[in-house]
């Protein structure tokens, strides 16, 4: 068993697990935010995207110790109180979702795509930086059209700039 | 996975002497071969010692003719590079195109290049750049380093600390991707430094990485995707599996050397 202390969703945590313990168990079975999903547990499907220091990673494939010191979003840090994230909201408005299990790392990822890429994304940009997350339901068109929509909303007010306050309180 | 101690050495000297103590240890660099290899108990290492907090073993530089990548950089971080971009756009290019945006978060030069995965992209491009590993212990010619599928020149307990690429005056990389996996099937690194030409090939040799001799003889004559009209690498040697037959796999070779002078001649 190792200490491990990080923070998460702007809260410090502090454990104590067996090295085995991947992020994304961490964050299901200790933390109990059951937001971020196992598909493939292969690193292939995107369902356990988490932003790790704001970057998007596969959270089945980082094991919790690496991430020592670290600042983790999840699904569940980016709503602010009642308030769904424009990226959430564009996915309801478009339907961007079916069964809804591949949506917490879809929206992760669309986040991190704005991170990177800004708030103006075209149709093939979204689709390649999608190469990471399946989705089995939607056939990706209202995924995309989503992403797109809720990139522009987001230019009011980027979840960078909301979680900037978080990381300067750590 | 079977269970194993866990490091987190702050300098690669720490994680050397580390590696030397503790039995059964493995390098963690980006983790993404040998966190599922272990989750499939395929790999079962009594200690795992995590190499992302050795600041010494990150960042990228130019220094003179050469670019200089530490080992712990990221695909994503080599790709968005301004000095990459700058001195070998291919490169940047390839490390652009492992795997997906999370993945490239992740997996580090260092550790596609220790693992040599036979469909990995940089060992195509260590050896058409004519790139040296640089290890703890002494630096390594691309040509001597990748010795055969998943091996390497590295003796135990050696770490790969960065890796020195001379800067090429044309350089491109074409790879036709597996859909599922983004691994290449077949990916071809072309290089042009004075009047030298490499034509390095990934996934399709049956000891991974090679060289194509035919092709740099017949781009030496001209630099130019023409040059490889009608000219075909046998199958012999080649990769056959599920994903493609070793003739088909021979024939593509062809088509991304072609495309991937075009890509270093601005003609892509």
């Amino acid at each position: 068993m190792a200490n491990l202390s990080m923070t998460v969703n702007g809260k410090a945590v502090t454990a104590n697990v067996d090295p085995r313990t991947l992020l994304v168990q961490f964050l299901r079975e200790n933390l109990r935010l059951t937001g971020t999903h196992v598909g493939c547990d292969t690193s292939q499907c995107g369902a356990c995207v988490v932003h790790l220091d704001g970057k998007a990673v596969k959270a089945c494939t980082t094991l919790a110790l690496s991430c020592e010191g670290a600042s983790v979003t999840t699904i569940e840090g980016l709503a602010n109180g009642g308030t769904l994230h424009p990226m959430q909201e564009a996915f309801r408005e478009h339907h961007g979702l079916q069964c809804g299990f591949c949506t917490p790392g879809m929206i992760m990822s669309a986040v991190d795509i704005v991170n990177r890429r800004g708030n103006s994304l075209d149709e093939k940009t979204i689709r390649e930086d999608l190469e990471g997350n399946i989705c089995r339901c939607t056939g990706y068109h209202n995924i995309v059209k989503a992403i797109a929509a809720g990139a522009e909303a987001m230019a009011g007010g980027s979840v960078r700039d909301r979680e900037a306050p978080r990381q300067a309180a750590e | 996975m079977y269970a194993f101690t866990y490091h987190r050495p702050a300098t690669a000297r720490q994680a050397a002497s580390l590696l030397a103590k503790k039995e059964d240890a493995k390098l963690l660099a980006g983790g993404h071969t040998l966190l599922p290899t272990m989750k499939q108990r395929l790999a079962s290492p009594g200690a795992l010692v995590d190499l992302s907090s050795c600041a010494d073993l990150k960042g990228i530089a130019r220094k003179g003719r050469n670019l200089v990548i530490g080992a712990m950089t990221t695909h994503a971080e080599v790709a968005s590079s301004p000095e990459v971009q700058e001195a070998i756009p291919a490169l940047a290019y390839l490390a652009g195109h492992i795997g997906d945006p999370h993945v490239r978060h992740r997996g580090t030069i260092g550790g596609s290049v220790a693992n040599n995965d036979p469909a990995a992209d940089y060992p195509a491009a260590l050896l058409a750049l004519g790139a040296t590993v640089v290890t703890n212990k002494r630096k390594l010619p691309a040509a001597e380093f990748f010795s055969g599928l998943y091996e390497t020149a590295l003796d135990e307990g050696e770490i790969v600390v960065r890796i020195s690429f001379p800067v090429a005056s044309k350089a491109g990389y074409a790879k036709f991707r597996n859909p599922a996996s983004r691994y290449a099937l077949v990916g071809v690194f072309v290089a042009k430094r004075g009047g030298e030409i490499a034509v390095a090939v990934t996934g399709a040799g049956e000891g991974g990485v090679f060289r194509w001799p035919e092709a740099e003889a017949a781009l030496k004559a001209r630099f130019a995707p023409k040059s490889l009209d009608g000219l075909k690498h046998t199958a012999k040697g080649i990769n056959g599996d599920i994903h493609a037959d070793a003739e088909y796999r021979a024939h593509l070779i062809g088509v991304m050397a072609k495309q991937a002078v075009a890509q270093a001649t601005g003609k892509a």
